[in-house]
């Protein structure tokens, strides 16, 4: 009964969604192909007959959304013509929300309000299409959906097995329910409130289900298994080591051994039922990224390039180009009086003015400028600094393709100086490679300081800074130029914590031959990922580079 | 369908103190509430507008007037009859833009009979009520700089596109946000009165308790709102005993200087801190039924009148709360 696996585990998160769209909020598909096709093919037969299932258009703007003035309509007919949104006409039903990745935060809202609007809910089905880790549905969504469903392990879907609709009576869950679905989601690190209630209104939805009128542990666990384990931030600890931290509140005497071992079942079919690629993520120690943000401004908004924003008011110079449409649509209504006020004129059709006029804006991803810190000391060997050049060259000659740009910022001795201004220029990069010395101090406070000060005039430029740190961590000289370990090792991690406050995304390759605590502790400090290449090879770190670069 | 009763929330102590005082004191300027998302921020917003008393207005006023009050309503609704009107609750979306939040030409009008007539906007619809913009650090800066102003004011003024209109627009704007996402600018968040921070309960029981409300709620909307009818009209009590003390309410002169000298304390940026830090503590002081503000009810309210006006130290990582308790603890020990 609680088999679940992800086929069974898909069907039964879509049948609980069909029941009651509203009450689940939204249920996320993220890649799937033919396997989502069928999925919703078998959704329009789970739903009630007559409720409404609509696909959400491409390119709708908040007035198809939400209803209005049809311009066109009322011009033509010399009356005001409303038309029903997209919304009004789904209410009660299911709304499908092809490339949920693309939408903007804006826009989100919208429907994120609506969720929350008790009278005109519908349920979404937020179909994502991303690929990599740096796209998702909008925050504000994905919070509200109560089933995350990735597809993209699924191959092969077969057949439903026919179910008759019904409507279940509501069923119950009791507060020992309650307490192992809670325990479960603060094991697992689950953020917010909403999964938690998803979780507790599954549960009682698959009791309906089954006829139960209260919820058992394959309740419970399916609950776990659809609602809690998608949105797992860490792992939980193993079940020995649970056994032997002391319960903070132990249940009822007689019951709390049943409610313990309930729990494990709950929380065992919660672990099994964790995405397999999240497992990996979370024992490197990297935290889940698709429950960040939704907009930490890494676009910028340009009146040349990139994809269309709504038009603003404003001049057609400067490169902008005029909006048309959206130019006469701010005209017409001002018509009829216009030709009233005007003394003398109305030999134009349209009587323009110069605050109609509406000019195009675009939101363009901004450029990515890796800075490529390199440690020339002493300390990090020869060797290293040979490969460090290399994964230099290898990041310039992709930076081509991508349009990012490489600086390059060398310490030793004295100081640190920069080698290379943001650049994309390969013979320039190479031939500056080709004189860079070594030997001598590590001045690692002196490099955070210049490679933050670059970062700080890149992002003031408008382009994503990427800091990468090839180093071993181990400074000896302070900020001020004095020699001293202790000293400078303080310096270096005050000035990393200057990084981690401005925000730019950083990562430190640790070149030591061992890897050492000083390296990891300078990422820490910095918010960086920390990297142990002990074997560093170019490639290795261009490939590091890149990957992270794409995750900024 | 009914809404979640106020009083039914479970734990969020600080946010929904920090309510009560904005409904006690709408010159407050706001309340900005930091935390994770789904974590009953706008439902706690929601559940005080539901819990205030209906209010008398001017009967199909769209400025929502008094009618006791003579008003300045651009629209002719004097003398008009009285109506009982829900205390309004506005949510702005994120994607406003700045004609639906102001207000702008009708163009139904314009298109229908060639006139030139107003519409307004989403602030003269929360004229008297409540203004809740979440993500308002996703909101784009013109349009925060808007909402603040207004709401420092109480009224709206609009120059454009040959419309010249102005009208009340008295509200308690609440704004809510993930620091994680986006920052704030600090001279807009100095603009709001006080600040919470809200976080995901850890304790097992509360969620637990959460999740036991939260059900009992979806499956008998009315039922529940019945058994918690009492718990509100108390909390809906002592906020108009509070309105009525509020103006008699005195404030001591150690008070006074105990506030000046935790506001030079932690260094907090301008002289709003110290003037919402008084006016927060009378409140305060007013709806736990005081006659005179103590130096408790103005440590109490000091995190949230003050958190959000420090310096941000980059290299000092202690958080705003930690800093003002520190603070509290030198000063007064």
């Amino acid at each position: 009964m609680s088999a679940g696996g992800p086929v069974a585990d898909a069907r039964l998160a879509l049948r609980l969604f069909a029941n009651d769209p509203a009450r689940f909020g939204a249920i996320a598909l993220r890649g799937g192909g033919p396997v989502r096709d069928m999925l919703l093919e078998e959704l329009r037969a789970l739903l009630p007959p007559g409720a409404p299932l609509l696909r959400l258009p491409a390119h709708c703007d908040d007035e198809a959304l939400l209803g209005g003035i049809d311009l066109a309509a009322s011009l033509a007919t010399a009356r005001t013509v409303r038309q029903a949104g997209i919304l009004a006409r789904t209410a009660g039903g299911v709304l499908i929300v092809p490339m949920a990745e693309r939408i903007e935060p804006a826009f989100a809202g919208r429907l994120a309000q609506m969720l929350d609007d008790a009278e005109m809910c519908c349920g979404l089905v937020l179909l994502d299409d991303s690929i990599s880790d740096d796209e998702a549905p909008p925050a504000s969504l994905i919070e509200r959906a109560a089933f995350l469903v990735d597809l993209g392990h699924i191959s092969q879907w077969p057949a439903a097995p026919t179910v008759e609709r019904s409507a279940p009576a509501p069923a119950e869950i009791e507060q020992a329910g309650l307490e192992s679905l809670a325990k479960v989601a603060g094991a697992l690190g689950v953020e917010g409130l909403r999964p938690l209630l998803h979780a507790a209104a599954a549960a009682r939805a698959n009791a309906a289900l089954h006829g139960r009128t209260l919820a058992d542990d394959d309740d419970l666990t399916a609950a776990a298994r659809l609602a809690l384990a998608p949105r797992a931030t860490r792992l939980p600890q193993l079940p020995e080591q649970a056994q032997q931290d002391p319960a903070p509140d132990n249940a009822a005497d007689s019951s709390g051994q049943a409610t313990a071992s309930g729990q494990e079942v709950v929380m065992e079919a919660a672990i099994a039922a964790l995405p397999p690629d999240l497992l990996a993520q979370l024992a490197a120690g990297e935290a889940s990224r698709r429950t960040r943000g939704s907009g930490g401004g890494k676009r910028a908004r340009s009146g040349l390039r990139g994809r269309p924003l709504a038009a603003r008011p404003g001049l057609p110079r400067g490169g902008a180009r005029l909006a048309l449409i959206d130019t006469l649509r701010a005209a017409i209504p001002w018509q009829a009086l216009r030709r009233s006020d005007s003394v003398g004129a109305g030999r134009g059709l349209l009587e323009l003015r110069r605050a109609d006029l509406r000019i195009r804006r675009f939101s363009q991803r901004s450029q990515a400028v890796t800075i490529v810190c390199v440690d020339a000391s002493g300390s990090a060997a020869m060797a290293r600094l040979a490969e460090a050049k290399g994964a230099v060259e290898r990041l310039l000659a992709q930076a081509y393709v991508t349009r990012s740009e490489v600086a390059l910022i060398a310490f030793r001795g004295g100081g640190a100086d920069l080698l290379l201004p943001p650049t994309r220029s390969l013979t320039r990069a190479q031939r500056v490679l080709a004189e860079l010395p070594g030997g001598g101090g590590t001045p690692l406070a002196a490099a955070i300081t210049a490679a933050r000060r670059l970062a700080d005039g890149v992002a003031a430029r408008g382009a994503t800074p990427l800091l990468v740190f090839l180093t071993d961590g181990s400074a000896n000289i302070a900020a001020d130029g004095s020699v001293g370990r202790a000293r400078a090792a303080e310096d270096a991690l005050t000035t990393a914590r200057q990084i981690a406050a401005s925000g730019h995304g950083a990562l430190v390759i640790d070149i030591a031959p061992r890897p050492r605590p000083e390296a990891q502790a300078l990422a820490a400090a910095m918010r960086a990922r920390h990297m142990p290449l002990p074997l560093a090879d170019s490639s290795a770190i261009a490939n590091a580079v890149t990957a992270r670069r794409d995750a900024a | 369908m009914a809404r979640f009763p106020f009083s039914a929330i479970v734990g969020q102590d600080e946010m929904k103190t920090a309510l009560l005082i904005a409904a006690v004191e709408p010159r407050i300027g706001g309340v900005m509430v930091f935390g994770d998302r789904g974590t009953g921020k706008s439902t706690a917003a929601r559940a005080l507008a539901a819990l205030m008393p209906p209010i008398p207005v001017v009967a199909g006023c769209r400025y929502g007037c008094e009618p006791a009050r003579p008003s300045d309503c651009p629209d002719p609704c004097h003398g008009g009859k009285s109506a009982k009107q829900a205390v309004p609750f506005v949510d702005l979306p994120l994607g406003a833009t700045e004609d639906r939040v102001i207000g702008a030409l009708d163009l139904e009008r314009a298109l229908r009979s060639g006139e030139k007539a107003f519409e307004p906007g989403l602030l003269a619809k929360a004229h008297r009520g409540f203004l809740y913009v979440d993500e308002i650090n996703l909101l784009e800066d013109h349009l925060v700089d808007l909402l603040l102003d207004v709401s420092a004011s109480g009224e709206n003024v609009v120059e454009r596109e040959g419309l010249s209109v102005r009208h009340a627009a008295r509200f308690v704007l609440i704004g809510s946000g993930n620091p994680e996402e986006g920052e704030l600018r600090p001279q807009l968040l100095d603009r709001f009165g006080l600040s919470v921070e809200v976080r995901t309960p850890d304790a097992i029981e509360e969620r637990v308790e959460i999740m036991r409300r939260c059900g009992e709620q979806e499956a008998d909307p009315n039922g529940f709102a019945e058994r918690w009818r009492e718990a509100d009209a108390a909390v809906l009590k002592q906020i108009a005993a509070a309105q009525r003390r509020l103006g008699s309410m005195g404030v001591p002169n150690e008070v006074m200087e105990d506030a000046a000298g935790l506001c030079a304390g932690v260094r907090a940026d301008g002289l709003r801190g110290e003037l919402t830090l008084m006016r927060a503590a009378k409140a305060y002081a007013a709806l736990k039924g005081a006659r005179k503000v103590r130096r408790e009810h103005m440590l109490a309210v000091a995190p949230m009148a003050l958190r959000h006006r420090l310096r941000r130290d980059v290299l000092d990582e202690t958080g705003s709360t930690t800093r003002i308790a520190r603070a509290v603890e030198e000063l007064f020990g």
